[in-house]
Protein backbone atom coordinates (compact mmCIF):
# COMPACT_ATOMS: atom_id res chain seq x y z
CA UNK A 1 0.00 0.00 0.00
CA UNK A 2 3.16 2.27 0.60
CA UNK A 3 4.65 1.36 -2.13
CA UNK A 4 1.55 2.17 -4.58
CA UNK A 5 0.81 5.87 -2.79
CA UNK A 6 4.61 6.52 -2.94
CA UNK A 7 4.66 5.95 -6.65
CA UNK A 8 1.83 7.86 -7.17
CA UNK A 9 3.13 10.66 -5.58
CA UNK A 10 6.64 10.12 -7.83
CA UNK A 11 4.93 10.11 -10.68
CA UNK A 12 2.89 13.40 -9.97
CA UNK A 13 6.71 15.24 -8.73
CA UNK A 14 8.12 13.74 -12.13
CA UNK A 15 5.40 15.15 -13.76
CA UNK A 16 5.55 18.82 -12.51
CA UNK A 17 9.30 18.84 -13.06
CA UNK A 18 8.96 17.69 -16.55
CA UNK A 19 6.74 20.33 -17.60
CA UNK A 20 8.53 23.00 -15.97
CA UNK A 21 12.10 22.02 -17.24
CA UNK A 22 11.18 21.31 -20.65
CA UNK A 23 11.18 25.52 -21.74
CA UNK A 24 14.59 25.84 -20.08
CA UNK A 25 17.32 25.65 -22.39
CA UNK A 26 19.87 23.12 -21.54
CA UNK A 27 23.60 24.13 -21.47
CA UNK A 28 23.66 27.32 -23.96
CA UNK A 29 23.96 30.34 -21.14
CA UNK A 30 25.10 31.44 -17.92
CA UNK A 31 23.63 33.27 -15.34
CA UNK A 32 24.64 37.18 -15.02
CA UNK A 33 26.56 37.01 -11.60
CA UNK A 34 28.61 34.17 -13.16
CA UNK A 35 29.25 36.29 -15.86
CA UNK A 36 30.63 39.14 -13.99
CA UNK A 37 32.26 36.32 -11.66
CA UNK A 38 34.01 35.15 -14.64
CA UNK A 39 35.14 37.79 -16.76
CA UNK A 40 36.01 40.18 -13.33
CA UNK A 41 36.85 37.68 -10.56
CA UNK A 42 40.75 37.55 -11.95
CA UNK A 43 41.08 40.52 -11.44
CA UNK A 44 39.13 41.56 -8.37
CA UNK A 45 40.48 38.64 -6.40
CA UNK A 46 43.68 37.20 -8.08
CA UNK A 47 42.78 33.90 -7.68
CA UNK A 48 43.17 31.64 -10.28
CA UNK A 49 40.49 28.98 -9.20
CA UNK A 50 36.67 31.22 -9.81
CA UNK A 51 34.67 28.63 -7.67
CA UNK A 52 37.46 29.39 -4.60
CA UNK A 53 37.16 32.97 -5.31
CA UNK A 54 33.02 32.82 -4.84
CA UNK A 55 33.67 30.43 -1.83
CA UNK A 56 36.26 32.70 0.23
CA UNK A 57 35.66 36.50 -1.46
CA UNK A 58 32.22 37.26 -2.85
CA UNK A 59 30.82 35.14 -0.79
CA UNK A 60 32.79 34.16 2.16
CA UNK A 61 30.23 35.24 4.66
CA UNK A 62 28.48 32.14 3.30
CA UNK A 63 31.35 30.06 4.14
CA UNK A 64 31.60 31.30 7.60
CA UNK A 65 28.11 30.43 8.43
CA UNK A 66 28.98 27.16 6.89
CA UNK A 67 31.81 26.43 9.11
CA UNK A 68 29.66 27.37 11.84
CA UNK A 69 26.70 24.47 10.69
CA UNK A 70 29.59 22.61 10.94
CA UNK A 71 31.03 23.42 14.11
CA UNK A 72 27.42 22.84 15.88
CA UNK A 73 26.81 19.56 13.88
CA UNK A 74 30.00 18.28 15.54
CA UNK A 75 28.52 19.62 19.02
CA UNK A 76 25.13 18.12 18.15
CA UNK A 77 26.64 14.87 17.72
CA UNK A 78 28.69 14.90 21.03
CA UNK A 79 25.61 16.49 23.03
CA UNK A 80 23.15 13.49 21.64
CA UNK A 81 26.12 10.98 22.42
CA UNK A 82 27.49 11.93 25.42
CA UNK A 83 24.59 10.54 27.51
CA UNK A 84 24.95 6.96 26.44
CA UNK A 85 26.13 4.90 29.44
CA UNK A 86 29.75 3.45 27.91
CA UNK A 87 29.40 -0.01 26.77
CA UNK A 88 32.54 -2.40 28.20
CA UNK A 89 35.72 -2.60 26.51
CA UNK A 90 34.82 -4.01 22.92
CA UNK A 91 36.89 -7.40 21.84
CA UNK A 92 39.05 -6.56 18.69
CA UNK A 93 40.93 -8.64 17.28
CA UNK A 94 45.19 -7.54 16.93
CA UNK A 95 45.65 -6.43 13.56
CA UNK A 96 47.90 -8.22 11.26
CA UNK A 97 51.39 -6.81 10.98
CA UNK A 98 51.05 -6.12 7.42
CA UNK A 99 47.66 -4.57 7.72
CA UNK A 100 49.46 -2.62 10.86
CA UNK A 101 52.36 -1.21 8.92
CA UNK A 102 50.44 -0.49 6.16
CA UNK A 103 48.27 2.27 7.75
CA UNK A 104 50.77 3.32 9.81
CA UNK A 105 52.90 3.70 6.45
CA UNK A 106 50.45 5.38 4.79
CA UNK A 107 48.94 7.86 7.43
CA UNK A 108 51.57 10.90 7.10
CA UNK A 109 51.19 10.49 2.76
CA UNK A 110 47.27 11.05 3.11
CA UNK A 111 48.44 14.07 5.90
CA UNK A 112 50.22 15.53 3.43
CA UNK A 113 47.82 15.42 0.58
CA UNK A 114 44.98 17.15 1.98
CA UNK A 115 47.76 19.67 3.12
CA UNK A 116 48.70 20.29 -0.38
CA UNK A 117 44.88 20.08 -1.17
CA UNK A 118 43.71 22.84 0.97
CA UNK A 119 46.93 25.27 0.03
CA UNK A 120 46.90 25.14 -3.09
CA UNK A 121 43.09 25.68 -3.31
CA UNK A 122 43.34 28.94 -4.85
CA UNK A 123 44.65 27.17 -8.13
CA UNK A 124 43.84 23.75 -8.43
CA UNK A 125 39.85 22.05 -7.79
CA UNK A 126 40.31 21.55 -4.15
CA UNK A 127 40.15 23.90 -0.53
CA UNK A 128 39.98 23.89 2.79
CA UNK A 129 36.55 21.35 2.81
CA UNK A 130 38.14 18.56 0.54
CA UNK A 131 41.15 19.15 2.04
CA UNK A 132 39.73 18.48 5.69
CA UNK A 133 37.91 15.98 4.12
CA UNK A 134 40.90 13.92 3.17
CA UNK A 135 42.86 14.71 6.62
CA UNK A 136 40.15 13.03 8.44
CA UNK A 137 39.80 10.22 6.17
CA UNK A 138 43.71 9.67 7.50
CA UNK A 139 41.62 9.04 10.82
CA UNK A 140 39.68 6.89 9.48
CA UNK A 141 42.25 5.05 8.44
CA UNK A 142 43.92 4.29 11.74
CA UNK A 143 40.47 3.60 13.39
CA UNK A 144 40.05 0.62 11.02
CA UNK A 145 43.55 -0.29 10.72
CA UNK A 146 45.33 -0.30 14.21
CA UNK A 147 42.78 -1.17 16.72
CA UNK A 148 45.40 -0.69 19.58
CA UNK A 149 46.96 2.61 18.71
CA UNK A 150 45.16 5.56 20.80
CA UNK A 151 42.30 7.68 19.99
CA UNK A 152 43.36 10.93 18.12
CA UNK A 153 44.67 13.44 20.18
CA UNK A 154 42.04 15.64 21.99
CA UNK A 155 43.86 18.87 22.88
CA UNK A 156 45.44 18.99 19.54
CA UNK A 157 42.40 18.60 18.13
CA UNK A 158 40.30 21.68 19.75
CA UNK A 159 43.31 23.45 19.54
CA UNK A 160 43.54 23.40 15.77
CA UNK A 161 39.70 23.73 15.65
CA UNK A 162 39.45 26.92 17.58
CA UNK A 163 42.78 28.39 16.24
CA UNK A 164 40.86 27.91 12.56
CA UNK A 165 37.69 29.76 13.41
CA UNK A 166 39.81 32.28 15.00
CA UNK A 167 41.86 33.45 12.09
CA UNK A 168 39.15 33.18 9.90
CA UNK A 169 37.05 35.87 12.20
CA UNK A 170 40.13 37.63 12.80
CA UNK A 171 41.00 38.22 9.47
CA UNK A 172 37.16 39.12 8.44
CA UNK A 173 37.80 41.70 11.16
CA UNK A 174 40.92 43.41 10.41
CA UNK A 175 39.90 43.67 6.45
CA UNK A 176 37.09 45.51 8.41
CA UNK A 177 39.44 47.98 9.91
CA UNK A 178 41.98 48.49 6.89
CA UNK A 179 41.00 48.86 3.23
CA UNK A 180 37.29 48.95 1.90
CA UNK A 181 36.40 48.59 5.33
CA UNK A 182 33.71 45.59 4.60
CA UNK A 183 33.86 42.50 6.23
CA UNK A 184 36.44 39.82 5.00
CA UNK A 185 37.73 42.60 2.46
CA UNK A 186 40.62 41.00 0.60
CA UNK A 187 43.42 43.70 1.83
CA UNK A 188 46.39 42.06 1.41
CA UNK A 189 48.88 42.54 -2.01
CA UNK A 190 47.36 39.94 -4.69
CA UNK A 191 50.76 39.20 -6.11
CA UNK A 192 51.51 37.46 -9.30
CA UNK A 193 48.93 35.41 -10.47
CA UNK A 194 48.65 31.73 -10.94
CA UNK A 195 51.53 31.49 -8.06
CA UNK A 196 51.27 30.10 -5.03
CA UNK A 197 51.68 33.22 -3.21
CA UNK A 198 49.05 34.86 -4.94
CA UNK A 199 45.56 35.90 -4.16
CA UNK A 200 45.80 37.93 -0.39
CA UNK A 201 43.38 36.40 2.09
CA UNK A 202 42.09 33.62 0.28
CA UNK A 203 44.83 31.18 0.95
CA UNK A 204 44.92 31.91 4.39
CA UNK A 205 41.31 31.45 5.00
CA UNK A 206 41.54 28.05 2.83
CA UNK A 207 43.84 26.82 5.64
CA UNK A 208 42.40 27.70 8.43
CA UNK A 209 39.22 26.06 7.13
CA UNK A 210 41.59 23.31 6.06
CA UNK A 211 42.36 22.62 9.75
CA UNK A 212 38.99 23.37 10.74
CA UNK A 213 36.93 21.09 8.98
CA UNK A 214 39.78 18.12 9.29
CA UNK A 215 39.96 18.67 13.13
CA UNK A 216 35.72 18.54 12.76
CA UNK A 217 35.25 15.54 11.16
CA UNK A 218 37.83 13.34 12.76
CA UNK A 219 36.29 14.59 15.96
CA UNK A 220 32.93 13.43 14.67
CA UNK A 221 34.33 10.24 13.66
CA UNK A 222 35.86 9.69 17.17
CA UNK A 223 32.52 10.08 18.61
CA UNK A 224 30.65 7.40 16.12
CA UNK A 225 33.04 4.84 16.63
CA UNK A 226 33.46 5.28 20.30
CA UNK A 227 30.20 4.64 21.68
CA UNK A 228 28.66 2.57 18.90
CA UNK B 1 18.85 11.12 -29.76
CA UNK B 2 19.01 14.53 -29.19
CA UNK B 3 17.17 14.65 -26.41
CA UNK B 4 19.02 12.10 -24.73
CA UNK B 5 22.25 14.10 -25.02
CA UNK B 6 20.97 17.18 -23.84
CA UNK B 7 18.65 15.45 -20.95
CA UNK B 8 21.20 13.00 -20.14
CA UNK B 9 22.46 14.52 -16.27
CA UNK B 10 18.79 15.69 -15.64
CA UNK B 11 17.53 12.55 -16.05
CA UNK B 12 20.45 10.58 -13.56
CA UNK B 13 19.75 13.69 -11.01
CA UNK B 14 15.84 12.90 -10.90
CA UNK B 15 16.75 8.94 -11.22
CA UNK B 16 18.53 9.65 -7.78
CA UNK B 17 16.29 11.98 -6.04
CA UNK B 18 13.38 9.58 -7.29
CA UNK B 19 15.06 6.24 -5.66
CA UNK B 20 16.07 8.49 -2.40
CA UNK B 21 12.93 9.36 -2.35
CA UNK B 22 10.90 6.18 -3.21
CA UNK B 23 13.74 4.80 -0.05
CA UNK B 24 12.17 7.57 2.19
CA UNK B 25 8.93 6.33 1.84
CA UNK B 26 8.50 2.82 1.87
CA UNK B 27 11.14 1.59 3.89
CA UNK B 28 10.42 1.20 8.21
CA UNK B 29 14.18 1.12 9.11
CA UNK B 30 16.03 4.12 10.36
CA UNK B 31 19.52 3.07 9.16
CA UNK B 32 17.60 2.76 5.42
CA UNK B 33 15.37 5.95 5.76
CA UNK B 34 19.14 7.79 6.40
CA UNK B 35 20.75 5.77 3.50
CA UNK B 36 17.89 7.06 1.08
CA UNK B 37 18.40 10.54 2.32
CA UNK B 38 22.13 10.31 1.63
CA UNK B 39 20.88 8.91 -2.49
CA UNK B 40 18.59 11.93 -2.37
CA UNK B 41 20.95 14.55 -1.06
CA UNK B 42 23.69 13.82 -3.96
CA UNK B 43 20.87 13.75 -6.66
CA UNK B 44 20.33 17.04 -5.94
CA UNK B 45 23.56 17.82 -5.81
CA UNK B 46 24.26 16.43 -9.59
CA UNK B 47 20.79 18.86 -10.51
CA UNK B 48 22.66 21.66 -9.27
CA UNK B 49 25.78 21.11 -10.92
CA UNK B 50 23.95 20.16 -14.15
CA UNK B 51 21.89 23.20 -14.30
CA UNK B 52 25.14 25.73 -14.62
CA UNK B 53 26.78 23.08 -17.50
CA UNK B 54 27.65 24.44 -20.84
CA UNK B 55 27.84 22.45 -23.74
CA UNK B 56 31.95 21.51 -23.99
CA UNK B 57 32.89 24.07 -21.61
CA UNK B 58 35.96 23.67 -18.98
CA UNK B 59 35.99 24.34 -15.55
CA UNK B 60 36.55 27.82 -14.23
CA UNK B 61 39.91 27.89 -13.41
CA UNK B 62 42.20 29.92 -15.36
CA UNK B 63 45.36 27.42 -14.90
CA UNK B 64 46.66 27.44 -18.16
CA UNK B 65 47.07 30.72 -20.66
CA UNK B 66 44.79 29.25 -23.61
CA UNK B 67 41.76 29.42 -22.05
CA UNK B 68 38.83 31.91 -22.55
CA UNK B 69 36.56 32.39 -20.24
CA UNK B 70 33.77 31.90 -22.69
CA UNK B 71 33.76 28.63 -22.77
CA UNK B 72 33.19 27.96 -18.73
CA UNK B 73 30.66 26.34 -16.74
CA UNK B 74 28.96 28.34 -14.33
CA UNK B 75 30.92 28.49 -11.07
CA UNK B 76 27.87 29.75 -8.80
CA UNK B 77 26.21 26.32 -8.48
CA UNK B 78 29.50 24.40 -7.93
CA UNK B 79 30.59 26.98 -5.02
CA UNK B 80 26.22 26.35 -3.63
CA UNK B 81 27.02 22.69 -4.21
CA UNK B 82 30.25 22.41 -2.34
CA UNK B 83 28.08 24.12 1.23
CA UNK B 84 25.47 22.02 0.30
CA UNK B 85 27.84 18.48 0.18
CA UNK B 86 29.68 19.72 3.67
CA UNK B 87 26.09 20.28 5.29
CA UNK B 88 24.81 17.29 3.86
CA UNK B 89 27.61 15.68 5.92
CA UNK B 90 26.74 17.70 8.93
CA UNK B 91 23.11 16.61 8.88
CA UNK B 92 24.13 12.53 7.98
CA UNK B 93 26.42 12.78 11.25
CA UNK B 94 23.93 13.93 13.09
CA UNK B 95 20.80 11.63 11.75
CA UNK B 96 23.73 8.55 12.85
CA UNK B 97 23.91 9.65 16.25
CA UNK B 98 20.24 9.97 16.83
CA UNK B 99 20.06 6.15 15.34
CA UNK B 100 22.73 5.77 18.17
CA UNK B 101 20.26 7.19 20.58
CA UNK B 102 17.33 5.33 18.98
CA UNK B 103 18.51 1.65 18.86
CA UNK B 104 19.58 2.40 22.73
CA UNK B 105 16.78 3.16 23.65
CA UNK B 106 14.23 1.40 22.14
CA UNK B 107 16.37 -1.69 21.38
CA UNK B 108 15.28 -1.68 17.28
CA UNK B 109 15.72 0.72 14.49
CA UNK B 110 11.95 -0.31 13.13
CA UNK B 111 10.23 2.75 12.97
CA UNK B 112 6.90 0.77 13.31
CA UNK B 113 8.10 -0.66 16.36
CA UNK B 114 8.91 2.47 17.76
CA UNK B 115 5.47 3.68 19.65
CA UNK B 116 6.25 7.46 19.44
CA UNK B 117 7.18 7.17 16.04
CA UNK B 118 4.28 5.03 14.65
CA UNK B 119 2.41 6.80 11.29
Amino acid sequence: MRKIIGIILLIIIAWGIIISLQKIPFGTSRAKVADYYINNGKEETGAANIVTSIVVSYRSFDTLGEVTILFLAAIGLGAVLATIKRKEERKTEKASLILFTGCRFLFPPILLFGAYIFIHGHLTPGGGFQGGAIIASAFVLMYLGCHDKKKINETGSIISESLGGLVFVVIGLIGLAVGAHYFLNNFLPKGEFNTLLSAGIIPIIYIAIGFKVGAELSKIIDLLMEES
Amino acid sequence: MNFLHNYIYYIGAFGLIFIGLFIMITKRNYIKVIIGLSILETGVNLFLISVGYISNGTAPIFSKAGIEAGKMVDPVPQALVLTAIVIGLAVLGLALSLAIRLYKHYGTLNLQEIKEQRW
